[in-house]
């Protein structure tokens, strides 16, 4: 409840129109591309241009004003409510792939392959189709592939990415106890093993596609391994995106240890997209 | 960008920028609230052309003014505009007006997403409205955009997918500022369970939808990569299964439709107390029966596809379940008549499509109950039975509230009376040929009219001219309300309103305190006094 009344409004807002701009520009131009169209790339780098510059802009406007002193602790708290709710719509977006994943694994392949009710879908369909997994579907789409493993490259990436969090609350400690080294240092140490498990995770897809016979169109299988570790190396990459802009800020002097929203804001993105990573290894990968 | 800290700096507090760009740049809740309501007004027109597009072509057996495809893409078009661009939009049109001021809050939690989660939404129908034009026509499915039908649509398919997304990213922003505004904004001794109705409803819809869209742009997204990038989610070859997205659109489906009529009841329990001069009878109730009703909706979706050959026990299960909506959603039909019951009644304009929206949603109610029946859904699915329900549900429930919260707060926002005589006009033209409209259609669903078919057998025509009948009547009429937002906003009947315009509006919310129209900004300082004559 408000316990004051110098409660923090801006006026006068230009970035959200401009950002608005931007995305609608990016979308257009990506779906002129898909239907084939020349143009849609450059409307599409374009928007992602103005998009980039937007997010520039509103976040140095906002560091501005909170290092200025304009957010009472109202505010933060209203920062926070929204970064917790963001990262609650986030992880809806990635349980409709994990749905989507256990829903094919444990009803329409087994359906295809004949169990329950289904007996004379599978005589009258696709009699030779054994209900196995991995599979890319009773019509081989995609052809022959291999499944990957989990305990090479992505049991390494589930070291490096729990690491980085100890290594994001090391830094938290420090930034709490006005430790500018350690903050500096644990931010860094967490953004180089994002980096690493990025780079891991592109060359595990690069062996897919090149020896493994592993695509996105590898039927079911490739589907769903894709679009779950896709997703999620993208988040990776903003979350790296992000504390790398919370390491510049701590580099500059910013953040005290009762105010610190952008710090914690990253670090709670950061542990979201590890968690989700232990979902994926153990679902994708190890199951 | 200038910025303000209210209170402190008072001369760095002005007012709205000049000309045209206040509008593009506010970040003030009440802009902002009537951005989203004019916008919403606008789209509940073109929406309705579509309607009207479609009644006339059924209105005898035969092919009349459109092929088929066309009609297929203006069932289409017409839901997904009615849906995402008109009810959703002037629901949170009224949180934005409505909410800061019931709580006692100076303005939303977080004004410049605000302003953001507006024109991406402007964004996004934009790349809908766009499809109508393109190779191939608009999305023609269904707003439902089941595959493989919908993998066949032309060029319009990623347009229509991206503006799912806009208009997924447009939704989310606007819940979260709703619940940080509810949570961290309210007055000193504005309680949880002091929160007006309205409120407590859009605080339960902000989290359906947060839980929602995502789970929906999740769906079309695996759309947009089954057609351009070769996936096989929706495709059995692959391993894949149609049914798969059957399920995940249904699950974000049934709350979506939670998400038009919970606010939808937030307005009716706000407006039935003031003209029945009592209490809302069983306010805990009210609230309990709300999140009852969010929650049963995350566990029903099934029943929208109860003919597409699940195992039995699915669908008992999603049988049973859906019945069980049965139960919060009497409480509050008996809580609103029992508030009724006995009180000092007057029937102006909002209390009339109040009173119509608890007769006529009833009725929506209760056919939906007879299709939770799973075997007797095997005959009502996909006719004109389910049309006339889900029509019952929304027009004369969602769209009367919303006439009725534009009468109710009309006074407050512009400082002006509307004009009672054509008010009253405009609801009885409306209630009259809603029913003429919709009513016939349960006949023609029962005895076998399929939905979606421009064309029908000639034992249907009757019934088919009655209800376009209605249609033509109930379009028509709907041009009044336009007239009288107008004429209110211009002047209306030139009387001064007092800051209550309601007797005794202001012992049940906070907005009625306040002077007619409302400052620019509004409790800078938290009030003192808090309302409890709605508990």
């Amino acid at each position: 409840m408000s316990t004051n009344n110098d409660y923090y409004i801006p006026h006068k807002a230009t970035w959200p129109v401009i950002g608005t701009g931007g995305l609608l520009m990016m979308l257009a131009g990506f779906a002129n591309y898909l239907n084939g169209s020349s143009a849609g790339t450059a409307w599409m780098g374009l928007g992602l241009a103005v998009f980039i510059i937007m997010l520039a802009g509103w976040f140095t406007l906002q560091a501005g004003e909170s290092e200025s002193g304009m957010y009472s602790t109202q505010v933060g708290i209203s920062y926070r409510m929204g970064m917790m709710w963001f990262i609650f719509s986030e992880i809806m977006f990635f349980a409709v792939f994990f749905g989507a994943l256990w829903y094919t694994r444990n009803l329409s392949v087994p359906w295809l392959g004949g169990e329950g009710t289904k007996a004379a879908t599978k005589e009258l369909l696709w009699p030779a189709f054994e209900a196995v997994w991995p599979t890319n579907g009773p019509g081989k789409v995609g052809g022959n592939f291999e499944s990957m493993g989990a305990w090479g490259l992505p049991f390494l990436n589930t070291l490096i990415l729990l690491t980085s969090g100890v290594s994001c609350t090391w830094a938290h400690h420090g930034l709490l106890a006005k430790n500018r080294d350690q903050l500096i240092k644990g931010l860094a140490v967490t953004v180089g093993l994002g980096l690493l498990f990025v780079a891991f995770q592109a060359s595990e897809y690069h062996e897919a596609y090149t020896e493994m016979g592993l695509t996105l169109g590898s039927g079911i299988y490739g589907s769903t391994f894709f679009m779950l570790t896709g997703f999620h190396g993208f988040h990776v990459c903003v979350g790296a995106i992000i504390l790398s802009v919370v390491l510049f800020r701590s580099w500059k002097g910013h953040f005290q240890p009762e105010n610190h929203f952008a710090f914690e804001a990253a670090a709670w993105y950061w542990h979201f997209v590890d968690v989700v990573w232990l979902g994926l290894f153990i679902f994708v990968y190890v199951i | 960008m200038s910025a303000v800290v209210a209170e402190h700096d008072d001369h760095h507090d002005h007012g709205p920028a000049k000309g045209l760009l206040r509008w593009v740049i506010t970040t003030n809740h009440k802009d902002i609230g009537t951005l989203y309501l004019l916008f919403a007004l606008a789209m509940f027109f073109v929406g309705g052309a579509m309607a009207m597009v479609i009644r006339a072509e059924l209105f005898e057996p035969g092919m009349q003014f459109v092929n088929p495809q066309f009609f297929n893409s203006m069932t289409t078009m017409h839901a997904l505009v009615m849906v995402f661009g008109a009810v959703m939009p002037a629901f949170v049109g009224l949180a934005n007006w409505m909410i800061p001021m019931m709580i006692g809050a100076p303005d939303m939690a977080l004004p410049r997403m605000n302003n953001m989660s507006f024109w991406l939404l402007v964004a996004g129908v934009l790349l809908l409205a766009s499809t109508l034009f393109m190779e191939g026509g608009a999305p023609a499915s269904g707003w439902t955009l089941y595959p493989p039908l919908v993998l066949q649509t032309g060029k319009a398919l990623p347009f229509a997918i991206f503006s799912v997304h806009l208009l997924g990213i447009s939704s989310i922003m606007g819940a979260i500022n709703i619940i940080a505004t509810i949570f961290n904004m309210r007055a000193p001794g504005m309680t949880l369970m002091k929160m007006p109705m309205f409120v407590w409803t859009w605080l339960i819809t902000a989290f359906l939808l947060i839980a929602i869209m995502p789970v929906f742009a999740g769906a079309v997204t695996m759309l947009l990569t089954d057609k351009f990038f070769a996936t096989s989610f929706f495709d059995a070859a692959g391993g894949g299964d149609p049914v798969l997205y059957q399920h995940i659109f249904w699950f974000f489906g049934h709350p979506e439709v939670y998400v038009m009529i919970l606010p939808t009841f937030g307005v009716a329990s706000t407006i039935i107390p003031v003209f029945a001069r009592k209490p809302l009878f069983g306010y805990s109730s009210m609230v309990h029966a709300t999140a009852a009703i969010a929650f049963l909706s995350f566990i029903v979706w099934a029943h929208h596809m109860f003919t597409v050959g699940m195992p039995i026990a699915g669908e008992l299960y999603f049988m049973y379940a859906t019945m069980l909506i049965a139960i919060p959603t009497g409480v509050k039909v008996f809580n609103w008549t029992a508030t009724m019951w006995k009180g000092s009644m007057t029937f102006e304009t909002p209390m009339l499509f109040s009173i119509a929206f608890v007769v006529l949603f009833t009725m929506g109610g209760f056919t939906g109950l007879m299709m939770s029946v799973a075997p007797a859904d095997f005959q009502y699915h996909d006719t004109y039975f389910i049309v006339a329900h889900f029509h019952y549900t929304l027009v004369p429930a969602s769209i009367f509230i919303l006439m009725a919260a534009g009468y109710f707060w009309l006074p407050k926002w512009t400082g002006h009376m509307y004009d009672e005589r054509i008010g009253k006009l405009h609801f009885w033209l409306s209630v009259i040929s809603v029913n003429v409209l919709f009513f016939p259609q349960h006949f023609l669903g029962l005895a076998g009219m399929p939905r979606r078919i421009p064309d029908y057998a000639v034992q249907f025509a009757d019934w088919n001219m009655i209800s376009s009948i209605g249609g033509f009547i109930f379009g028509a009429s709907q041009l009044l309300f336009l007239y009288i937002v107008i004429h209110t906003i211009k002047g209306g009947t030139g009387e001064k309103v007092t800051s209550e315009v309601w007797e005794d509006a202001a012992k049940h919310s906070l907005e009625w305190t306040l002077p007619s129209p409302p400052p620019y900004h509004t409790f800078t300082t938290p009030p003192t006094v808090i309302p409890t004559e709605h508990i």
